[in-house]
């Protein structure tokens, strides 16, 4: 009983270790975006608010909070209540099964990956009952947009996934890390290069960001399912769209790029290679939004069942071929699961 | 079983991507368009009427707001026709000038028009960019009118004045150090058209910038590349003109076919398209804009070389300068009667049209001899081209009516007037 309560609290420290710095992240990833795409359109992003603008998040969360959260008359009050929520939830949660470096994980669990893979796609039901529950023609074409896409590209990045399982043998996400040791050659992106860009574009459009904002359209649709939200709804919305911005860089990070490890075998692993790789990830994010015109809708479904579905199994199908025949260096799985298996002995002689 | 409706979107005037206060009635079945229905005069402020009750002169100012992203144009239609009924002489510099204003003042449209037509797609960059190089132009405007935008420059029988000797510079100030001043200051240090000198140098360059980010773009050509289509029989009888006429394929340039000013001493080529579609358009335009470059780059060689009057000498028409207006005792005469009553017109009618950044803008004017219009026309490019938006855009889908927007560059001043 006690020891239950002590794991509970220590849970609990533990949530609040994430959740936090992930916030603190969210607000200056807003920042970020604001100043280096304003950088990249010649100007020079927001300097009011404390030095060089480092205040500005703060300010406008303030702002947000403050502000009225209007529900339309004709809305569904309880659904459009309850949407922004719906997004922001599973955002979060799916930080519990990333491990931040070899000691830094929140929830070990062996089917890591497949709880990844459902968080993620659980966030689009948000953006569905947003557009549903306002009663507004664009936000209801927004969120008829968001379904459509999500159903595409979930295909393909759980596609591209299964590469991953493939090489790494298992789906806990510390062990597709440690598959990956010796370094920056062994990473899963050189094996997997296409399904690594796949995976990335995919997590593009699934986070509903330029050039796949079809969702949000902002020239087309206004603001799509957001149209009708305000304040701190509104604000909601966007934490969940950044904080999966933050995780889809993560999960590129951890999948293909090595997470914590560090790109010279056994030189300097740690939380920091993680961090690094990670905002890279992010940065990209931000530099097709400052380069690329928008998608059309159906340019967009046939993007990812034309190409990318395609790309993916054909992928696969060599992957396989290669572990079959155990193709070296990256190929030969027994090799590389002792290797895992090593590594996690040693891992966990450590902790001890 | 439930009755199947068709989708009715009310697109603007509150919207993004209206260029202003367009509203189209849009009816959809899905995303494809069935029907879009454009509704105008929300921008109406009767410009035509407002142009009976004054002299000739004092419209001239109302003609910047027309088309307010291309205001010298506006105002070389309308004292061409003020001119073509008075029948007089504008003298040969100031024909430079209006030339070379109309060529800048095409840039800046054009310039508006890819900002707005790739932000609308969805390419936020281009506006920033493009509205870097307007910020240059206006500073042109600035410099020999007074202000940015509505410039009142032109008048008939020449301009208003002479190009200025100096730029105006920055200073100093709590928000721009002294070097940043400076550095603002580098290409301003001599007289206008040493400005623009500089500025046509540079701008071929931006022009490649903005092929780089969009001419071989994927997206951009998926967006654009038979979009809107427009064959080019329809585009006559839709009298559609300009960069919308020459998308689809007919080489029709007012500058060329009926030279005005001295258009005819430019060397420059017109661009035509192949498939009159919104890409064809984009290459169309941006051709236009290194053609404009050129044609200001020939302006600026003959202006630097030809000093003399901008203004016509028949002070019955513009007004005598300040200095014999102190001692001659006609010139006082001239310059009360000028500026308490204006000029008269012989009766008559009269059409000018020049080959505005859009299309053909051209002001129909009637004199029944008195010193206003009896009735001023405006014809507005845009309007025509608005006409056609429900045949471009039927069996498309929503995105590709905001592509089609882009790429009629419409501006609500000129259409509801």
């Amino acid at each position: 009983m006690f020891d239950g309560l002590i794991l509970l609290i220590w849970t609990l420290i533990k949530i609040v270790l994430i959740i936090v710095p992930l916030l603190i992240a969210v607000a200056y990833f807003t920042l970020a975006e604001r100043k280096v795409i304003g950088s990249m359109q010649v100007r020079v992003g927001p300097n009011r608010v404390g030095w060089c603008g480092l205040l500005q998040p703060f300010a406008d969360l303030f702002k947000l909070l403050t502000k009225e959260v209007i529900v339309p008359t004709n809305s569904s009050r309880f659904l459009f209540l309850i949407a922004p929520v719906l997004s922001l939830a599973p955002a979060f949660a799916a930080w519990a099964v990333i491990p931040f470096s070899d000691q830094l994980v929140l929830a070990d669990i062996n089917a890591g990956l497949l709880y990844v893979l459902a968080m993620t796609s659980l966030g689009v039901y948000g953006v569905i009952i947003a557009g549903w529950a306002s009663n507004s023609k664009y936000a209801f074409l927004g969120s008829m947009r968001s379904a459509a896409q999500i159903v595409a590209y979930e295909i393909a990045m759980g596609f591209a996934l299964i590469g991953v399982l493939m090489l790494s043998g298992s789906l806990n996400m510390r062990e597709i890390v440690l598959a990956q040791g010796g370094g920056i050659g062994h990473w899963f992106v050189v094996p997997l290069f296409p399904l690594a860009i796949v995976y990335f574009i995919s997590g593009v459009a699934e986070t509903n960001r330029a050039p796949f904002d079809v969702a949000e359209g902002e020239s087309e649709i206004v603001a799509g399912f957001h149209v009708d939200y305000s304040g701190m709804a509104f604000a909601v919305f966007f934490l969940a769209e950044y904080a999966n911005m933050i995780m889809i860089s993560a999960l590129m990070t951890i999948m293909f790029l090595g997470g914590w490890l560090s790109p010279i075998d056994g030189v300097g692993d740690g939380f920091h290679w993680f961090l690094i790789k990670t905002a890279f990830s992010m940065f990209l994010f931000l530099w097709f939004r400052a380069t690329f015109p928008r998608y059309r809708y159906d340019q967009i479904m046939r993007l990812g069942w034309k190409v990318f579905i395609p790309v993916t199994i054909v992928w696969i199908a060599v992957v396989g071929v290669a572990v079959f025949y155990g193709v070296e260096p990256w190929f030969d799985i027994r090799d590389l699961q002792t290797a895992g298996q090593a590594a996690l002995e040693v891992a966990s002689g450590d902790g001890s | 079983m439930p009755e199947i409706r068709n989708y009715t979107l009310n697109f603007g005037p509150q919207h993004p991507a209206a260029h202003g206060v367009l509203r189209l009635v849009l009816e959809m079945d899905g995303e494809v368009i069935e029907r879009a229905d454009p509704h105008i005069g929300l921008l109406h402020r009767g410009t035509e009427k407002l142009a009976e009750s004054k002299p000739y002169n004092q419209s001239i100012g109302y003609m910047d707001r027309l088309d307010y992203v291309s205001m010298m144009c506006n105002e070389h239609g309308y004292v061409l026709a003020i001119e073509k009924l008075l029948g007089i002489e504008v003298p040969e510099r100031a024909q430079y000038i209006r030339v070379m204003f109309d060529e800048i003042t095409r840039l800046l449209n054009h310039l508006m028009w890819i900002g707005a037509h790739a932000l609308d797609v969805g390419a936020m960059s281009m506006f920033l960019y493009a509205f870097r190089e307007r910020e240059d132009l206006m500073d042109c405007y600035e410099a020999v009118s007074g202000a940015r935008l509505h410039a009142t420059y032109y008048r008939p029988g020449g301009v208003a004045r002479d190009l200025p000797d100096f730029m105006p510079q920055y200073e100093e100030s709590k928000w721009r150090s002294k070097s940043a001043a400076a550095k603002a200051n580098k290409n301003r240090q001599g007289s206008l058209l040493d400005f623009i000198d500089d500025f046509t140098t540079r701008f071929p360059g931006y022009v490649d910038e903005y092929e780089t980010l969009l001419t071989d773009n994927r997206i951009w050509k998926q967006r654009t590349v038979g979009i809107g289509v427009v064959s080019p029989e329809r585009a006559l009888q839709m009298g559609f003109t300009g960069p919308m006429l020459r998308g689809s394929g007919i080489e029709w340039d007012l500058r060329k076919k009926q030279p005005y000013e001295v258009y005819d001493r430019m060397a420059f080529d017109i661009p035509v398209g192949t498939n009159g579609d919104c890409y064809d358009r984009y290459l169309v335009r941006m051709e236009e804009m290194r053609q404009s470059n050129s044609i200001i780059r020939q302006c600026l060689e003959w202006i630097r070389n030809n000093p003399g009057p901008v203004l016509t000498e028949d002070h019955k028409i513009a007004p005598p300068k300040r200095e014999t207006m102190k001692g001659d005792m006609e010139a006082l005469i001239h310059h009360f009667k000028l500026f308490t009553e204006g000029f008269c017109l012989p009766e008559g009618e009269a059409y000018a049209a020049i080959e505005h950044p859009k299309g053909e803008f051209g002001c129909y004017l009637i004199s029944d001899g008195a010193n206003k219009p009896y009735r001023l026309k405006v014809r507005a490019p845009g309007f025509a081209h608005l006409s056609g938006l429900d045949e471009m855009t039927r069996g498309h889908m929503l995105s590709d009516v905001v592509a089609i927007i882009g790429t009629q560059d419409i501006v609500f001043g000129e259409i509801d007037r």
